[in-house]
């Protein structure tokens, strides 16, 4: 018996060593240790042994060993394989082009987001409102009475209803005090619209943004804290800023806000006419006959308003040299604002 | 505006002070400066010389050879001026003086050297006369620096006249030279008047003003025998400096006095005009303006008349009949205020703006034209003491400004300000300024001078403004406010915007553009589109820009157009706002709309409109998280497709439309592809209430899917009914069913492949059992007529 084990186990690693696929390996696994198997004959023949339980304790130790030896021959086939699959890997190039169908975002919602995102950081709603509005909301409400020379500043479209297109985010000033009362803070982005021939820096059709900020108290202090915080973050840097006297019905005072020149850092350069400082948007304290129209009690609450240049801010973080772009549809300009 | 910094230096002593960082200052406190010129700078070594002697040049007509004494040396000089003239005092360029480029050198001229060079107004930079040499008549000692004598070197400043529209009072240098005062802490010295109340014995001009309303106050005063005709030397060049001409000392005058003090005047010659009277006509006649121009005057202008025979319009220009001429020696002077308002819409009517109605149209103080005449009075009787004035002062003052008077406390300023600007420097700001001022402790009562008080200053707040100007900007200690911050969201309608856009782009890889809120009519043509009417731009700058456009798509069919080029395939939208006609009220039913299109030359026109449908689903889902039914309907517009045009609705409620384009339109984008377009009201979408997402448990089972073909063109499918037919049929156990494939044969037939998505909660599903579930599903679609392949 053991002889006939000692000679089994021999063929068994003879057998194994000539089984170089996964179909030789399994048909040895049959052969040995199938239910009509090898092993299973030693099995069968075990009751005519001498010594049933030495017989027995080495029919099993070669039963493991088959098993193991198939499971390990198996185990480095498969690693062979997954050798040889990496060895003969094609190899990919990623510098390759191909066409990127991406979309992309107008400039002005980019530049748009951006800013109303600052806002929001600091407590302000957005809102949303009307392009087409009656001369209540766009001059009366706004202390610009009919023949107020402020008027001559802005070329307003007339509709033949009546109504016009607003000429400024100003306009939104009266129905945003009438939604929300004092205390507010509100920005809104809107399109405006002026009658005037354009041209590489006039458009008849742009963007503005209009911020309000009503409480007891508010003061100049606090408008030029905002208005230097709130560029800064927009434009990612430490922005100085200056206030002139500036003249606007509907703020009293009236301010208009330089920063210093980005290009040249202040030096002075002819973006800057050599000032070393950029208009960049007209503000002030409301005036007390909007609060009045806005149904704001003026000798509890004061507030400031400001007006950002939304289609010149974007110019002016784009590079965008020629504003007509902006409302030309043309895709070769406009697909390049894929990021957001 | 121009400045004169010499001029200003009339009424404040600026001395010792760097006049540049002044008028930076300004900037800051006051107005915006545009531009800083410095005169004179470029002109040295001119100096008062005689002509001795003059020679015709042999050769030349037009050179003469003169002797020329400039003080110290006696020159020989070549020059070609017409009006050389032994004994004429000239300006002489001496050797290494510098006009502008030049320096001046020994030079050869046709043979004869020049050692110097005599010269015009316009080569000193003066004024624009190049006729001829510049004849010095003022009796000033040979070899003397002409800058020394005269205002040639000076800073003139541009201030930009819309940050002075409010402020009538800073027409002027007299006023502007009020701001230096005060921002310097210096004093303002009063102009030098003469005092008309010494007249007042003579006989009164005869002036009647019957438009009270229109006009504040006329007063007129007659002066004779003004026989000088040439402005002194230093009042040409500061008009000239400041952007107008010299003309005669009469004209030069009423200027001079305008820019000094800000109030026009106006000089009529008295030979033609001996009384005034102020009013309008009740017709519409033509008059010429002493620029030589008619114009057609209508019965709301403010006209001044002599004998009801018109010879100016008020506040804007004089006529032409009744101008100063060379030989007037007599004049009538008027000083007057007229309604800022009414000479603001008579200028717009003429197209004529001028100096004067600039400052009128700003209101200006009526107080002005007493002041302003004293001057001119001063300067006439000072420059030529032959004039005399022959009336007395006649004034009519019909309507008065009342004088406002202010009362704040410091607790005001503080509070406005958010700073603690001290109790000296308000009284000193405002004191300066011109206030009248009373302190109480911390109260005051500032009463508005009559300079400001046109319009100016009417207000507490206004009066912030003055002090805050003044104390400087730069200066603030800044803070936060103190308001709490509550939590903030967007409004519903802005944020879907944004989502819609998101989606679109990162989606739908599209293209987000802007247009204009007018329809484009030509464009429209272009593509066969007829614009609908709708509200109208009465002012637009072309006809065909004049209607507001109701729907998106016809732009963005344009936009497509244009873009043929950019790729074989995109797609644009923009989210805009459009007019839907008008609502009852009368007032503009404006809405806000998504409009997208796609285009493509890759795929069929069929794939195209699937995509824009699956566009349109994904939208309300993403958002509404509800899923949008399409119904076939007759198109709103002729740019739609009579066939394939649908509407979009979501909870039974029209939203938009799905369309493709009409077969003309399609044809003049590109003959070979395809466009599929839809618009939807992004108001009425985030209106719709929004679906709450419901969570299920996952089922621990696998979900089977069993595709069956049928022979039915896609279009033929009611896909949401047989949808309901198959839920009907198949139960629970059907999770989901679409569209896998559509197939066209050749001869024209379709077959469609449907998928079904089976799953349990409870088990795993076996073959056996879906196959009887799909049967079912099979023969309820053959009752609908939808027969299996």
């Amino acid at each position: 018996m053991q002889v006939k084990i000692e000679e089994l186990k021999k063929s068994f690693v003879e057998a194994l060593s000539s089984a170089g696929s996964a179909e030789a390996l399994e048909s040895l696994r049959v052969e040995y240790l199938g239910k009509k198997g090898h092993i299973a004959g030693l099995m069968a023949e075990l009751r005519f042994a001498e010594d049933k339980k030495a017989a027995g304790h080495l029919i099993n130790g070669l039963k493991v060993y088959v098993e193991g030896e198939i499971e390990r021959a198996t185990e480095e086939l498969r690693a062979a394989a997954i050798a040889a699959k990496v060895r003969s890997a094609k190899k990919y190039n990623p510098t390759l082009r191909f066409p990127e169908e991406l979309g992309s975002y107008h400039p002005i919602t980019l530049a748009t987001r951006e800013v109303e995102e600052v806002f929001i950081s600091m407590g302000f709603t957005i809102e949303n409102y009307d392009e087409i509005v009656d001369d209540y909301k766009c001059f009366e409400a706004l202390n610009i009475p009919k023949h107020h020379p402020a008027r001559d500043m802005q070329d307003t479209y007339y509709l033949d209803n009546g109504q016009l297109l607003k000429t400024h985010t100003s306009a939104a000033q009266n129905y945003i005090m009438r939604k929300h009362g004092a205390p507010l803070r509100a920005i809104f982005p809107g399109r405006c619209f002026r009658n005037e021939s354009t041209d590489a820096c006039h458009e008849n059709t742009f963007f503005q943004l209009e911020g309000m900020m009503i409480d007891e108290n508010i003061s100049i202090s606090n408008l030029i804290y905002f208005m230097k915080t709130m560029l800064s973050e927009v434009f990612q840097r430490d922005v100085k800023v200056r206030l002139r006297p500036g003249f606007f019905p509907f703020v009293e005072p009236g301010f208009e806000l330089d920063i210093s020149c980005e290009i040249c850092g202040g030096e002075g350069c002819p973006s800057c006419k050599n000032s070393g400082w950029l208009e960049l948007c007209p503000c002030g304290m409301i005036h007390p006959n909007v609060l009045r129209e806005g149904g704001i009690d003026t000798e509890k609450y004061s507030g400031f308003a400001f007006g950002l240049g939304l289609t010149r801010l974007a110019m002016m973080k784009y590079g965008v040299k020629d504003i007509r772009d902006f409302n030309s549809g043309n895709l070769k300009a406009l697909s390049q604002f894929k990021s957001n | 505006m121009f400045l004169s910094m010499n001029w200003i230096g009339d009424f404040v002593d600026l001395s010792g002070l760097d006049k540049k960082s002044l008028i930076k200052n300004f900037t800051l406190s006051t107005a915006e400066v545009e531009d800083i010129i410095e005169k004179g700078s470029e002109i040295s070594g001119v100096v008062v010389a005689k002509i001795l002697s003059v020679e015709n040049h042999p050769e030349s007509k037009k050179l003469h050879l003169l002797k020329v004494d400039k003080g110290d040396e006696v020159v020989d000089i070549v020059c070609g001026a017409p009006n050389v003239r032994e004994g004429m005092k000239v300006a002489l360029a001496t050797l290494g003086g510098r006009i502008g480029e030049i320096t001046i050198a020994p030079r050869k001229l046709a043979g004869y050297t020049s050692y110097g060079m005599c010269c015009s107004e316009a080569e000193l930079g003066i004024s624009d006369d190049n006729s001829g040499l510049w004849e010095i008549t003022d009796d000033i000692p040979l070899g003397t620096d002409i800058k020394s004598v005269y205002g040639i070197d000076d800073i003139i400043f541009e201030v930009d006249n819309k940050s002075l529209t409010n402020r009538p009072d800073l027409w002027s240098h007299y006023g502007i030279a009020r701001e230096f005062a005060t921002i310097t802490g210096r004093e303002l010295k009063c102009p030098d008047l003469l005092d008309a109340s010494q007249f007042d014995s003579l006989p009164p001009v005869l002036v009647d003003v019957k438009a009270t309303e229109l006009c504040y106050r006329y007063s007129a005063i007659k002066v004779e025998n003004v026989t000088r005709k040439l402005s002194p030397v230093d009042m040409r060049i500061r008009l000239y400096y400041c952007g107008s001409r010299a003309i005669n000392f009469l004209a030069d005058l009423t200027n001079y006095v305008m820019m000094e003090l800000g109030q026009p005047m106006h000089a009529f010659d008295n030979a033609k005009v001996d009384r005034i009277e102020v009013q309008c006509f009740p017709e519409g006649f033509k008059f010429a303006t002493l620029d030589g121009v008619e114009r057609n005057i209508d019965e709301n202008m403010l006209m001044i008349t002599s004998g009801n025979s018109p010879v100016a319009i008020a506040g804007v220009m004089g006529g032409d009949a009744s101008k100063i001429e060379d030989d007037t020696t007599s004049l009538l002077l008027e000083s007057a205020t007229f309604d800022g308002v009414s000479v603001r819409k008579t200028t717009t009517r003429l197209g004529l703006r001028t100096d004067a109605s600039q400052r009128y149209e700003k209101m200006l103080d009526p107080e002005l034209c007493r002041v302003a005449t004293e001057r001119v009075l001063k300067l006439i009787l000072d420059l030529d003491p032959e004039a005399r004035v022959i009336s007395s002062f006649t004034d009519v003052y019909a309507k008065h400004y009342e004088t406002i008077t202010l009362e704040f406390d410091k607790r005001y300023v503080d509070r406005y300000t958010g700073i603690d600007i001290p109790t000296e420097t308000i009284v000193k700001t405002l004191t300066s300024l011109g206030f009248g001022l009373t302190v109480k402790g911390d109260s005051f009562t500032a009463t508005v001078p009559s300079w400001r008080a046109t319009k100016d200053v009417t207000i507490k707040a206004d009066i912030i403004e003055e002090i805050t100007r003044i104390y400087g900007y730069d200066n603030f200690e800044i803070f936060t406010a103190e308001s709490p911050i509550l939590p903030v969201r967007k409004e519903v309608l802005k944020s879907e915007e944004d989502r819609m856009k998101d989606l679109l782009v990162k989606s739908y890889r599209l293209h987000e553009v802007h247009s204009y809120i007018w329809s484009d009519i030509k464009k429209n043509e272009e593509l066969g589109i007829s614009t609908p009417e709708n509200v109208r731009i009465i002012n637009a700058q072309t006809p065909d820009h004049a209607i507001i456009r109701r729907s998106m798509i016809p732009t963005l069919l344009s936009f497509v157009k244009e873009n043929k080029g950019y790729a074989e395939d995109f797609g644009i939208f923009e989210i805009g706002h459009t007019v839907d006609g008008l609502r009852d009220n009368g007032e503009c039913d404006e809405q806000n709309k998504l409009g997208v299109v796609l285009y493509s030359k890759t795929q069929g026109e069929e794939a195209i409109f699937l995509r824009a449908a699956a566009a349109v689903r994904e939208l309300a889902q993403d958002i509404l998280h509800k899923a949008p039914e399409f119904k076939n309907a007759e198109p709103d517009y002729d740019f739609e497709h009579p066939v394939n045009s649908f509407d979009i609705l979501v909870d039974g409620v029209k939203i938009g439309f799905l369309a493709v384009p009409h077969p003309t339109v399609l044809e003049n984008i590109d003959k070979k592809c395809a466009v599929a377009f839809f618009e939807i009201k992004t108001e009425s979408f985030a209106s719709a209430p929004v679906a709450r997402l419901k969570y299920a448990e996952p089922s621990k089972f696998p979900t089977v899917e069993i595709d069956v073909t049928f022979a039915a063109a896609p279009s033929s499918l009611d896909f949401p009914s047989l949808a309901a037919t198959a839920k009907e049929s198949a139960g629970e156990l059907l999770s989901d069913m679409w569209v896998k494939d559509i197939y066209s044969a050749e001869d024209g037939s379709y077959a469609t492949t449907l998928r079904f998505s089976f799953l349990s909660r409870e088990r795993t599903l076996t073959k056996q059992e879906l196959g009887v579930v799909v049967d079912g599903i099979i023969a309820a679609f053959a009752k609908a007529g939808i027969a299996v392949k």
